[in-house]
């Protein structure tokens, strides 16, 4: 059965989100290890939304829901911001020298390492970004 | 979040405790901005009691590591966890940063 949270855009829900993600992880039978990469990539795709899609703190609210399923999760993240496009994200130089390591852009990067699927898509008037986890064999 | 400086010889070792995420990271960035400022280049960040770290946090640490590396400092790790060393390690900051099975080997190290 979906499970359902809405939050403002707020740094300070991270948490919250997290806590909602993992209860929901753990149903679908998922180990630590699956649970702990669940809750990064939703973290680090509700970071982006704050701050790139509503350019701060605040400005929207994000819609997130879960599906437990037979050893997986299925996460859904709606926001209404203008549409993301995630080709427009460059890939981390993860071989740089410190002067050029950057860490932005990594979010989009964690969130491709460490689920199954990651699919972005613009619907309803917002992104909706649909993740897939699936239990570690 | 929770900080705790404590100064040794030349070395200045910072302990965090709990989720270093996008709500976190500004204030642990910023306590190691204030070591910087102080001149105390050399610092051990002991990572034993985070237990979360996002990019959020690894964007704090290099942006130190930057700036003390300039002044010939270094900010070595303490202690990561696995879940905060699977995050460096996805990062591509394991060859980054000297890091250390405890604080003790951290401080001696410098």
């Amino acid at each position: 059965m979906e499970r359902t949270l809405t939050v403002p855009g707020r740094y300070n829900r991270l948490e919250q989100i997290c806590e909602f993600v993992a209860a929901v992880a753990t149903e679908a039978g998922l180990d630590e290890t699956a649970i702990n990469r669940c809750q990064l990539a939703v973290d680090e795709a509700c970071t982006n939304i704050i701050e790139h899609g509503y350019g701060g703190e605040d400005k929207g609210a994000i819609d997130i829901a879960c599906t437990p399923g037979q050893g997986e999760v299925m996460i859904k993240i709606h926001d209404h911001a203008p549409p993301f496009n995630p080709a427009s994200v460059p890939q981390p130089n993860l071989d740089a020298m410190l002067d050029d390591v950057k860490i932005g852009g990594l979010g989009v990067y964690f969130m491709r390492q460490v689920m199954d699927v990651v699919k972005f898509s613009y619907e309803n008037g917002g992104n909706t970004l649909t993740l897939i986890k699936r239990k570690e064999k | 979040m929770d900080i705790a400086t404590q100064d040794y010889d030349k070395v200045s070792v910072m302990a965090v405790a709990g989720r270093v995420d996008s709500a976190t990271a500004p204030e642990l960035e910023t306590e190691l901005k204030k070591l910087v400022e102080a001149e105390k280049t050399q610092i051990v960040l002991d990572l034993k009691e985070v237990e979360y770290m996002s990019s959020a946090g690894l964007r704090a640490m290099v942006s130190t590591l930057k700036a003390v590396k300039r002044v010939n400092g270094d900010l070595r790790l303490a202690n990561p966890s696995p879940r905060v060393e699977e995050v460096l390690r996805l990062a591509g900051l394991t060859s980054i940063f000297s890091i250390h099975p405890s604080r003790d080997e951290a401080v001696k190290s410098f």
